[in-house]
């Protein structure tokens, strides 16, 4: 190779510096959010007595920061730094770097002005409403063009394995977004899903799960085998693993979704090949894990005193103990106690808090001083960052385990009687405070140690010099390359393009066999015929618990278990979803199921309820929602809401878009009537009146079924 | 309208067997390639997210 052909081009480090940055300070906040949403789950009075900061809508604030915000900008601060330096090439271009940097953060800025406001979809992990969604999948896009623009131009001829998870995270984040946020626009800020009940679930389900597979996990691999090698200062463990699992791991993941709804109407075959495949899962996501600790091999001694990989390889453990525990919550049996508890929410924060922070804690420590040519601040304060964070994952997971079993173990008691041990739900609930306390308190100290973190960064920056840009150079691509004797992964390696088409492909195969049956589900859905659409108080009503955030602690799914049927009543049936949208099955209960509650108590139980729930319930966990008596309740685009679902092909008669308002006004009387009666006076066009019928609705049509029978 | 179509395909149930059996066969393929992929190769590749400081050639 001659001097002559070699080409000279610079690195820029100035976009790692930002999305690092943007990093920092999302994560601070997302990780605040959760906090204060823990400390409201004992403490309701921390919703600071307004709608904007109460669990229901910081809920999805937290989980929506710390995901896109501080996970994300995390992928591209390391994507942006490792694969110009792999593929010898700048990012293809600087104004696309900026447009994705920008788009992305005013999509996490609009995210954090809506959110709290209310505007939402409901669909976890996807609740921002169509704007946003269009926005977001613009950025995407610039972000794919910027990477795919830079193996076109890139210098070294073979894709490193790192790319590989890069490129495949991409393509199917696309995918799973474009379909699972289909919906018909109101207005600006309400839309209904295009899926309504098993649908909407199954979809959404394929969504999430598969976020949490190509946005948590596939981008998170891919930076482990650049940054792990690196700060070890030795290669990977195994290049050969590493191509195994990748396309195991990427043509396994899509097929697992359905995992998320055991005990549902989803067909039988389709329940089981979920389970199956959540348990195969196990191989390649263990290949990744040993791949990761076995890179360490000979290097332990370094992990003693380097906090880079203290923090990597306690996130490589987390990914070992996530993906082991996934599989095994995806087994009916274990699934029957973990659904709806804390287990749940445990498992994904030893993958969020373990895999995905402390991978990310470990790649700022790496970059950061580089950025700025010069060594760490503080090693001392970066150890102390260490365990405050390792102990806050221990304060946080423990106590949920704890508490996640014994609820499960006292909502099944029954006594000798055969009467349910513990008949109301909320002497669970005031069992598990302290375990809630405990968790709120590993998560303040995961918190204090980010800060840590901060403060070192800044410091690290201080007494260095930032180097916008770093030289290199390489020889420049030959055309003319004899490929012969290559056979396979080789020859892809060298093709971007043929290759992300296979891996298109891969993980196509998994999303349109459950999606096939999701497409068939509703010949599998035997119509109920008492099952009626919404009355348009009923939808507003509905409207507003979506708004609310209800969905994020109570579920509207009884399963066929006797514990469950004693309580809640009939378990519910796949037909009685059908107007649905979205569909509201919730998938925490911090509070009762809320599917068979029609009916069950008088109006005026649920006005006073709302207004104190301790008044109702003593020693209720439930925030108040006095504002909903005095806010009145915006129905100006019911006519609207009408014609969009009856496009979606909710049977209302011809023109019943027209006659709403007055169908609405005259139900609200009836209920502001039933009030009256029991001495609580009530406006007609408030919130609460629309919630209330609602609530009174509330999986009864069966019952007129039974009725008429 | 394609619901009515998906629906009216017959057996339905052997598409995830087919491609049950697809992702097998894929899978040895990789297996059986990975296995004899030629050592110089793996080395360097191995090697790329070592060789930011250091001139690369430019190899097969």
């Amino acid at each position: 190779m001659n001097e002559a052909t070699l080409e000279k081009f610079q690195y820029d480090n100035k976009i790692v510096k930002y999305f690092g940055a943007a990093t920092m300070i999302w994560g601070l906040v997302g990780m605040l959010v959760g906090v204060i949403a823990a400390t409201q789950l004992f403490l309701p009075e921390a919703n600071l007595g307004n709608p904007y900061t109460t669990f229901g809508r910081i809920r999805p604030l937290h989980t929506n920061a710390v995901i896109f915000a501080f996970v994300g900008n995390a992928i591209f601060a390391g994507i942006y730094y490792s694969m110009p330096r792999l593929l010898k090439a700048p990012m293809w271009n600087k104004t696309l770097s900026w447009f994705h940097f920008w788009g992305w953060q005013l999509i996490i800025l609009s995210a954090a002005i809506t959110l709290p406001l209310g505007l939402t979809s409901s669909k976890e992990y996807a609740e921002l409403e169509w704007p946003i969604d269009i926005a977001i999948a613009v950025v995407w896009v610039a972000f794919g063009a910027n990477m795919i623009g830079t193996l076109i131009k890139r210098r070294e001829r073979h894709m490193y394995v790192a790319i590989w998870f890069y490129l495949a995270s991409f393509i199917t984040v696309a995918v799973l977004h474009i379909f699972n946020s289909l919906a018909l626009p109101v207005s600006m800020f309400k839309s209904y899903s295009a899926y309504a009940g098993v649908q909407d679930a199954l979809v959404q389900w394929w969504y999430g799960h598969n976020a949490v597979a190509f946005f948590l996990t596939t981008p998170f691999l891919g930076l482990m085998y650049y940054f792990l090698p690196k700060a070890a200062n030795r290669p990977v463990y195994s290049y050969k693993l590493s191509i195994i699992h990748f396309w195991s791991l990427i043509f396994i993941y899509m097929w697992a979704g359905p995992h998320h709804l055991l005990y549902t109407a989803l067909p039988e075959w389709a329940q089981v090949l979920g389970t199956v495949f959540s348990i195969m899962l196990i191989a390649p996501s263990w290949g990744g894990m040993v791949n990761g600790l076995l890179t360490l091999r000979g290097a332990w001694d370094k992990v003693r005193s380097e906090p880079v990989l203290k923090f990597m390889v306690v996130a490589v453990t987390a990914y070992g103990m996530a993906t082991f525990e996934g599989p095994m919550l995806s087994l009916k049996n274990v699934n029957a106690i973990a659904h709806y508890t804390d287990w749940i929410v445990a498992h994904v924060h030893i993958g969020g808090l373990g895999w995905n922070g402390f991978l990310t804690f470990g790649m700022l420590y790496w970059m950061w001083p580089r950025l700025w040519k010069t060594t760490l601040y503080s090693t001392k304060l970066a150890n102390t960052h260490f365990w405050m964070g390792t102990l806050g994952i221990l304060f946080y997971a423990l106590p949920m385990y704890v508490a996640a079993l014994t609820q499960f173990l006292m909502l099944r008691e029954f006594d000798d009687m055969g009467r349910l041990a513990y008949g109301n739900f909320l002497q669970t609930v005031v069992e598990l405070v302290p375990m809630y306390m405990l968790r709120a308190f590993g998560g303040l100290l995961y918190l204090s140690g980010a800060i840590v973190m901060v403060y070192n960064m800044i410091k690290t920056a201080k007494q260095g010099v930032f180097q916008p840009s770093e030289d290199d150079q390489a020889p420049a691509l030959q055309k003319a390359y004899n490929s012969k004797g290559e056979f396979w992964h080789r020859a892809w390696e060298r093709k971007p393009v043929f290759f992300a088409v296979l891996a298109t492909i891969a993980i196509l195969i998994g999303g349109v066999v459950e999606i096939i049956p999701t497409i068939l589900v509703k010949s599998n859905v035997p119509t109920i015929s008492s099952v009626k659409p919404y009355t348009p108080l009923e939808l507003e009503g509905r409207d507003i618990y979506i708004k609310n955030g209800c969905v994020g602690c109570h579920s509207q799914m009884v399963r066929p278990f006797r514990f469950e049927t004693e309580r809640y009543g009939e378990y519910s049936k796949a037909g009685e979803f059908v107007y649905d949208r979205p569909f509201l099955w919730g998938s925490k209960r911090t509070g009762p199921d809320l599917h068979r509650i029609g009916g069950k108590y008088p109006d005026s139980w649920h006005y006073f309820h709302m207004m104190d729930p301790g008044s109702m319930s003593p020693g209720s966990l439930m925030p108040p929602y006095p504002w909903m008596v005095e806010n009145e309740m915006d129905y100006s685009d019911l006519s609207a809401k009408i014609r969009t679902l009856q496009k979606l092909g909710v049977p209302y008669p011809d023109g019943f878009d027209l006659e709403a308002n007055k169908n609405l006004e005259a139900q609200a009387a009836k209920i502001v009537k039933s009030l009256k009666d029991t001495g609580v006076e009530v406006m007609p066009n408030t919130e609460i009146v629309a919630l209330i019928s609602y609530l009174q609705r509330l999986g009864t049509d069966i019952e007129a079924t039974a009725e008429k029978q | 309208m394609y619901k009515e179509v998906l629906r009216s395909i017959e057996n339905i149930e052997i598409y995830p067997i087919i491609s049950l059996l697809i992702f097998i066969l894929f899978f040895l393929g990789v297996f059986l390639w990975a296995m004899r992929m030629p050592k110089e190769h793996i080395d360097y590749m191995k090697s790329m997210p070592m060789d930011d400081e250091k001139l690369t050639n430019n190899q097969p």
